[in-house]
């Protein structure tokens, strides 16, 4: 890809990645027709992750960040976009998921929206993206909160619009939640700000090490990073701040479900990574004070106690929503054990987890299409009637069990190398003990939709779409392929974990 | 007499966490969709508080290059606050617009009533 000759814009390409989907969704405004809405939503979701990639790959080449000065101002004045190692990845993660997922996206927002608030749909869906791909893109801390809410205001959209009245409650609920969350992250920049007198994340670094010191300024910097931890923890849904999720993934509409699922919290993981470690630097933040220990603590009691939630679920969506929660577990267990393996394993699994669980949500997606239910009492016996869409499920539902040959298991396997290289031995008992719960809940679904008679609704359901069926084995694929070929995933982790772990002092 | 002079010293700050209190509690403590809005509203609104007092200078101007002028207010902080407002327009409409969808569908915006008739929605 590194062929593809971007001529004049090249230099431009960091900002690209942020207006080129802005630019979609006002043309998507000015659209009142849903096809040519998804026209220029697809155009725009099929560039960016060309762009993106070529970012990361520029990256890896030549070991430098790229930063780009919006408007030519300098560094710690102006807002800066950088494109490193780990934000690069996590751009490619979002650029390419958001990009799959669209052939499925014409058929489902067809069915599942009002004809008059279809362009609306796809220009909400383009204003996420850009603020989720501003949130990783941005060297700035204010400007990432202002991504943030971008991204997070037209999800809230983006979820009331399910058919189910329940939708409006849940976007509601997540709207209240989004913004304590945001809020309070702002107050930790605000914080900061006063302390270090700039927005700039690396200028912020290096003028913390001298406010560490400082007896006067310690306390608001242990203040700044208290905020920052706990309102990121809210957006990224770490037990148990996670109760907003379940419903908001349940009841939105299924495109929206699989596009968030695999992005939105991602972006959430990405900035809480940035301010631990390149901000703080991890040495400060998890070793003198205890937060490393309370979110391991959360995040082992997210693995179980969601994954019992999940095994109880008679809804399928919401049973992988609880999923995500215990799957965001082992992405912050890794996090929180801050060494080269632990943070290897935490990224490699943001791509592999938002591989698997796009491809559970797009197989529910095209169940409901067909079916018009995510019950297990309706799609019972649905593997009958959409052996495709199914087998493609079951592939992803043993990725995210972690059995070998599978995506989930490289990253587990990581995450558990890690405990054993920090000496946590009942960490190890525990990911493989949480790991057997997440058979019992996918076993359980596997049991209703493959082994019982077919509903009455599931009778009538035929084998879904092509569109639908391309972008979920697409994906089935990738779980197994990344389960063998790890370049693309540890490989890039690994670099960026080792980039992080530099700033660590 | 030290903990006064500390309190007259930061009163701004004080009044922010006040807010950013109150603000919470509301959001907790209300079960009307409308009143979690205004708690809502409220703790944004003393952010805004803890940006503006560390940035305004006792008699400084807006930053204008001139040999007249001596002492500036720092804008930055000023700008971004602009920037907070707007989001937290956006927010409280959004959440507004949901309230309304939410009455024609549920008939209610008592927490408690909703849940009654829809256990599952909780």
């Amino acid at each position: 890809m590194n062929a593809l000759s971007w001529g004049a814009a090249e230099p431009h390409l960091p900002i690209l990645v942020v207006v080129i989907p802005l630019v979609g969704a006002l043309l998507t405004t000015f659209l009142r027709n849903g096809f040519l809405a998804w026209l220029v939503a697809t155009l725009v979701a099929f560039t960016l992750p060309f762009i993106t990639i070529h970012l990361l790959l520029t990256v890896l080449e030549t070991g430098q960040p790229i930063t780009y000065k919006i408007g030519n101002w300098e560094a710690p004045f102006g807002i800066v976009y950088r494109v490193d190692q780990l934000s690069g990845y996590v751009l490619s993660v979002i650029a390419i998921i958001g990009a799959v997922i669209m052939p499925f996206a014409r058929r489902s927002v067809v069915a599942e929206i009002d004809e008059r608030a279809r362009s609306w749909y796809y220009t909400m869906y383009l204003l996420c993206l850009a603020g989720l791909l501003g949130i990783v893109i941005t060297g700035d801390a204010f400007n990432a909160f202002v991504f943030l809410e971008v991204s997070s205001l037209a999800t809230y959209v983006l979820i009331a619009l399910g058919k189910n009245r329940r939708a409006l409650l849940a976007a509601y609920q997540y709207l209240i939640m989004g913004t304590i969350g945001a809020t309070l992250y702002v107050v930790g920049v605000g914080l900061l700000y006063v302390v270090t007198g700039t927005l700039n994340f690396d200028d912020m670094a290096s003028r913390l090490s001298a406010a560490i010191v400082d007896p006067g300024q310690r306390n608001a910097v242990v203040t700044a990073l208290g905020f920052m931890v706990v309102g990121l923890s809210l957006k990224l849904a770490l037990f148990p701040m996670h109760m907003w999720l379940p419903n908001a993934y349940a009841y939105a509409p299924s495109f929206a479900t699989a596009f968030l699922a695999g992005t939105a919290t991602k972006a959430a993981i990405y900035l809480l990574v940035r301010v631990v470690f390149s901000v703080f630097g991890v040495g400060m933040t998890l070793e003198n004070l205890p937060i490393g220990e309370v979110v391991i603590v959360l995040s082992i009691a997210a693995m179980f106690l969601a994954s019992i939630s999940a095994v109880f679920e008679t809804n399928a969506k919401r049973m992988l929503a609880y999923s995500s929660v215990a799957q965001i577990g082992y992405i912050t267990l890794g996090i929180a054990i801050a060494n080269q393996a632990g943070l290897t394993g935490s990224l490699a699994h943001i791509a592999n987890h938002a591989v698997m669980k796009t491809a559970l949500f797009l197989a529910l997606g095209a169940v409901f299409y067909r079916v018009g239910s995510v019950l297990y009492d309706d799609i019972s016996g649905i593997g009958r009637k959409m052996p495709l869409t199914m087998a493609a499920f079951a592939i992803a539902g043993l990725g995210l069990m972690g059995t070998p040959g599978t995506a989930g298991f490289i990253s587990k396997w990581y995450l558990a190398v890690a405990a054993i290289d920090d000496g946590m031995y009942s960490v190890v008992f525990l990911i493989v003990a949480s790991s057997l719960i997440s058979v019992v809940y996918i076993g359980r679904i596997t049991e209703v939709v493959w082994f019982r008679e077919p509903s009455k609704a599931a009778a009538q359901a035929k084998e879904a779409p092509l569109s639908m069926l391309i972008p979920l084995w697409l994906l089935a694929f990738a779980t197994v392929y990344l389960g063998f070929d790890t370049r693309a995933t540890v490989g890039t982790a690994s670099e960026a974990a080792k980039v992080l772990l530099e700033g660590v002092r | 007499m030290e903990m006064l002079e500390t309190f007259a010293a930061h009163y701004n700050y004080f009044i922010t966490i006040f807010l950013m209190i109150s603000g919470l509690f509301i959001v907790i403590a209300r079960g009307n969709l409308i009143k979690k809005l205004v708690g809502l509203s409220l703790f944004q609104t003393s952010v805004y508080l803890l940006y503006l007092t560390p940035a305004k200078i006792l008699g400084g101007t807006a930053p204008i290059y001139d040999e007249s002028y001596k002492l500036y207010s720092n804008p930055l902080p000023h700008v971004l606050m602009l920037t907070a407002i707007v989001v937290g327009v956006a927010t409280l409409s959004l959440g507004l617009a949901l309230v309304v969808r939410i009455k024609e569908a549920y008939g209610t915006v008592e927490e408690d009533e909703i849940f009654a008739k829809d256990p599952e929605a909780e």
